[in-house]
């Protein structure tokens, strides 16, 4: 199964910001998202990762056509998102869902569980009967572990992980292809957070979905997706297998992410290893030159700072924006 | 003697629908130089017992019991005195730096307020130490960013910032809840190195109050594992780490997703959902959602010690 759902060709979503007071007519750009290119396959997860304002969220955005692009293209199933007229492109989302961040807040306090998730079934067939509604709404909370008598309860008789399966039934009540999921499992318990993953991974299997799977918790991505995209200042850093990243990382930076995971073995962590990273991320309002991240790069050279690295494609198949990629051997070690 | 020695702590809420039992019969200690971390999911009532201690708790809540710091009760202190203890020897970090800083007071006004208040040191002085300290969390240019507002800093420079007050007054006991949790794993990194560097500068002792186990494992001594208001299991890390005995240690300790294992095993969660606290489960309040659970259990069962001090709530003496 090989079937291509999406191809994202140097997408980049820039805002604008006013500077120095509002009747100031000097702008400001920031490249939220900068370039960014990736295909998706039918069935397949990939994980988006990197730390706060690095562009994950309005990439997330920006792939649903929520925000345009100020260059570049999100083909989904062989048409131009961005080229639909509204109507087009409405009819389109009923394949494309998100699952938010905050399960609590992502919910309508004063709708009843059946309302939040029939939603959108009223929204795209506003003729449907209510016995097909009732029936369609029990079957997906079956499916993400509700149980079916409770469809009249409201959000706040539940707690913070069944809102989220709350959240991810309205998201397959369409039976959508694609479900981006925007950090589904930071606001939960560890313990809760498994429960979770676990039913994300099955539904996926079950239903042959694509999930882009935004997170900035590596160690989540690992077992989720296929392949991870690492992101840093808008840009995307590296794009690797699953394995291939996880094992021997090409790009310095996500070298030093993975090492930066905390690992819950006193003796491993008592003997940590530095990270290598130093400083802040730079404010995006005024990120580096050359390649972004080389003011915080152990490795970096003259040419970092002159030159962008462009993402190109490395003899493993996968995918790097670093000039010393060749040369530089990132193998995690046994305890990575 | 111990720094702290919490006995017997009961902390409840009276709200329209009952009493709500956040506490339930606590006990730990913790010595000068030692870190402790209080663990479990939300809602076990890690956060409420170091608020009950500080005398911080809501106004409908109550707390029974004792809280010996060096022998003196605090809980039954009256405010003045507790002012004394608090924030010069007792300080706290608390979980959100966005809006435990005061958005309208400059940084060094609101770091100094505390060593000021205890009148140890004059204004200048104070204010050299808290750019001395700022220094040490790694901010870069601290002259400039003391002078700065908490809107000008990034979370993770606030995160440091909130470390950075809990250590001025080099307090004998820092309590920090989830001091990390708001941060990027690389900057999470720096701030734990160091509360840890600082601990073995000044002897302090902490209590780290978490949901991440994986940085639990890199400060701490010892652990707490917290359930439904209850110590469920108490002991070193890794006692905790190689040897839980506690069905629900276990079960968190396998359910954190890890780099250094393989992903094909998948996650184990925890099945279902913490008791609600308004209406405990009478005998083991794991019980429900325990995966060893039998007959027994419907007792509550006694806290157990093994010989080597190793603390465990379960009938199951050593599962597994």
């Amino acid at each position: 199964m090989n079937d291509r759902v999406m191809r994202v060709q140097d997408l980049s979503v820039h805002f604008k910001l006013r500077e120095g007071g509002l009747l100031s007519s000097k702008t400001h750009t920031i490249k939220a998202v900068d370039g960014v290119s990736f295909d998706l396959d039918a069935g397949e997860t990939l994980g988006i990762v990197g730390e706060s304002g690095c562009g994950k969220s309005t990439l997330a955005r920006a792939l649903l056509a929520l925000i345009k692009p100020v260059r570049g293209r999100v083909v989904w199933l062989g048409e131009d998102l961005n080229k639909l007229g509204e109507e087009d492109l409405r009819k389109k989302r009923q394949d494309m869902q998100i699952v938010f961040q905050d399960p609590l807040a992502a919910l309508n306090p004063r709708m009843t569980v059946r309302d939040i998730i029939a939603e959108p079934l009223w929204t795209f067939f506003p003729k449907i009967a209510r016995v097909q509604v009732n029936e369609r709404v029990r079957g997906v909370m079956k499916m993400v572990g509700l149980l079916p008598n409770q469809i009249n309860r409201y959000p706040h008789e539940f707690s913070a992980g069944q809102c989220q399966r709350i959240g991810i039934a309205r998201a397959l009540v369409l039976n959508p292809k694609l479900v981006i999921c925007d950090e589904p499992v930071s606001a939960l318990d560890v313990s809760i957070q498994a429960q979770i993953v676990n039913l994300l991974k099955d539904l996926q299997k079950k239903l042959n979905l694509s999930l882009v799977f935004i997170a900035h918790d590596l160690s989540v991505v690992k077992h989720i997706s296929d392949r991870v995209m690492v992101m840093y200042l808008g840009r995307a850093m590296e794009l690797s297998s699953r394995d291939h990243l996880y094992r021997r990382p090409l790009h310095p930076y996500t070298s030093a992410l993975i090492k930066a995971v905390p690992v819950p073995d006193p003796k491993l962590a008592r003997a940590e290893t530095d990270t290598g990273l130093t400083g802040d991320m730079p404010s995006p309002m005024n990120p580096p030159s050359g390649c972004v991240f080389h003011t915080r790069c152990p490795f970096s050279i003259k040419r970092c700072q002159l030159e962008v690295p462009a993402l190109r494609r490395m003899e493993s198949g996968d995918w790097v924006a670093c000039h010393c990629a060749e040369e530089l051997d990132l193998t995690i070690g046994k305890n990575g | 003697m111990a720094l702290l020695e919490v006995k017997d702590l009961d902390v409840g809420f009276e709200t329209p629908e009952g009493r709500v039992h956040a506490v339930n019969h606590l006990d730990f200690s913790i010595n000068a130089g030692e870190s402790l971390a209080l663990v479990g999911e939300s809602g076990s009532g890690k956060t409420q017992t170091v608020m009950a201690i500080l005398g911080l708790l809501a106004e409908n809540g109550h707390a029974s019991g004792q809280a010996l710091f060096n022998g003196k009760d605090l809980l039954l202190m009256k405010t003045q005195e507790l002012n004394q203890h608090r924030g010069s020897e007792i300080a706290m970090i608390f979980q959100d730096p966005m809006t435990s800083l005061n958005p309208y007071l400059r940084l060094d006004r609101q770091m100094i307020e505390v060593v000021m208040h205890h009148g140890r040191m004059k204004k200048a002085e104070a204010i050299a130490k808290a750019v001395e300290i700022l220094r040490a969390v790694h901010i870069p240019d601290p002259e400039r960013i003391i002078r700065q507002y908490p809107h000008e800093l990034s979370g993770g420079m606030r995160q440091k910032v909130m470390v950075a007050m809990g250590l001025l007054s080099e307090p004998a006991l820092l309590i920090a809840d989830e001091p990390t949790a708001a941060l990027d794993v690389t900057v999470q990194a720096q701030v734990t190195h160091l509360m840890d560097a600082l601990r073995e500068k000044s002897n302090a002792a902490i209590i780290l109050i978490s949901h991440d186990l994986g940085i639990v494992a890199g400060l701490c001594d010892r652990v707490l594992v917290m359930y439904a208001g209850e110590a469920v299991e108490c002991g070193s890390v890794d006692q905790i780490y190689y040897n839980p005995k506690h069905p629900y240690t276990q079960g968190l300790l396998n359910s954190i997703p890890r780099l250094d294992q393989p992903e094909e095993k998948g996650l184990q969660a925890i099945p279902g959902n913490p008791p609600n606290l308004l209406a405990l489960p009478v005998g083991c309040k794991f019980r429900d959602r325990c995966p060893k659970a039998f007959d027994a259990c419907s007792e509550k069962p006694p806290m157990q010690l093994d010989e080597d001090r190793h603390a465990f709530r379960c009938f199951l003496g050593a599962p597994e």
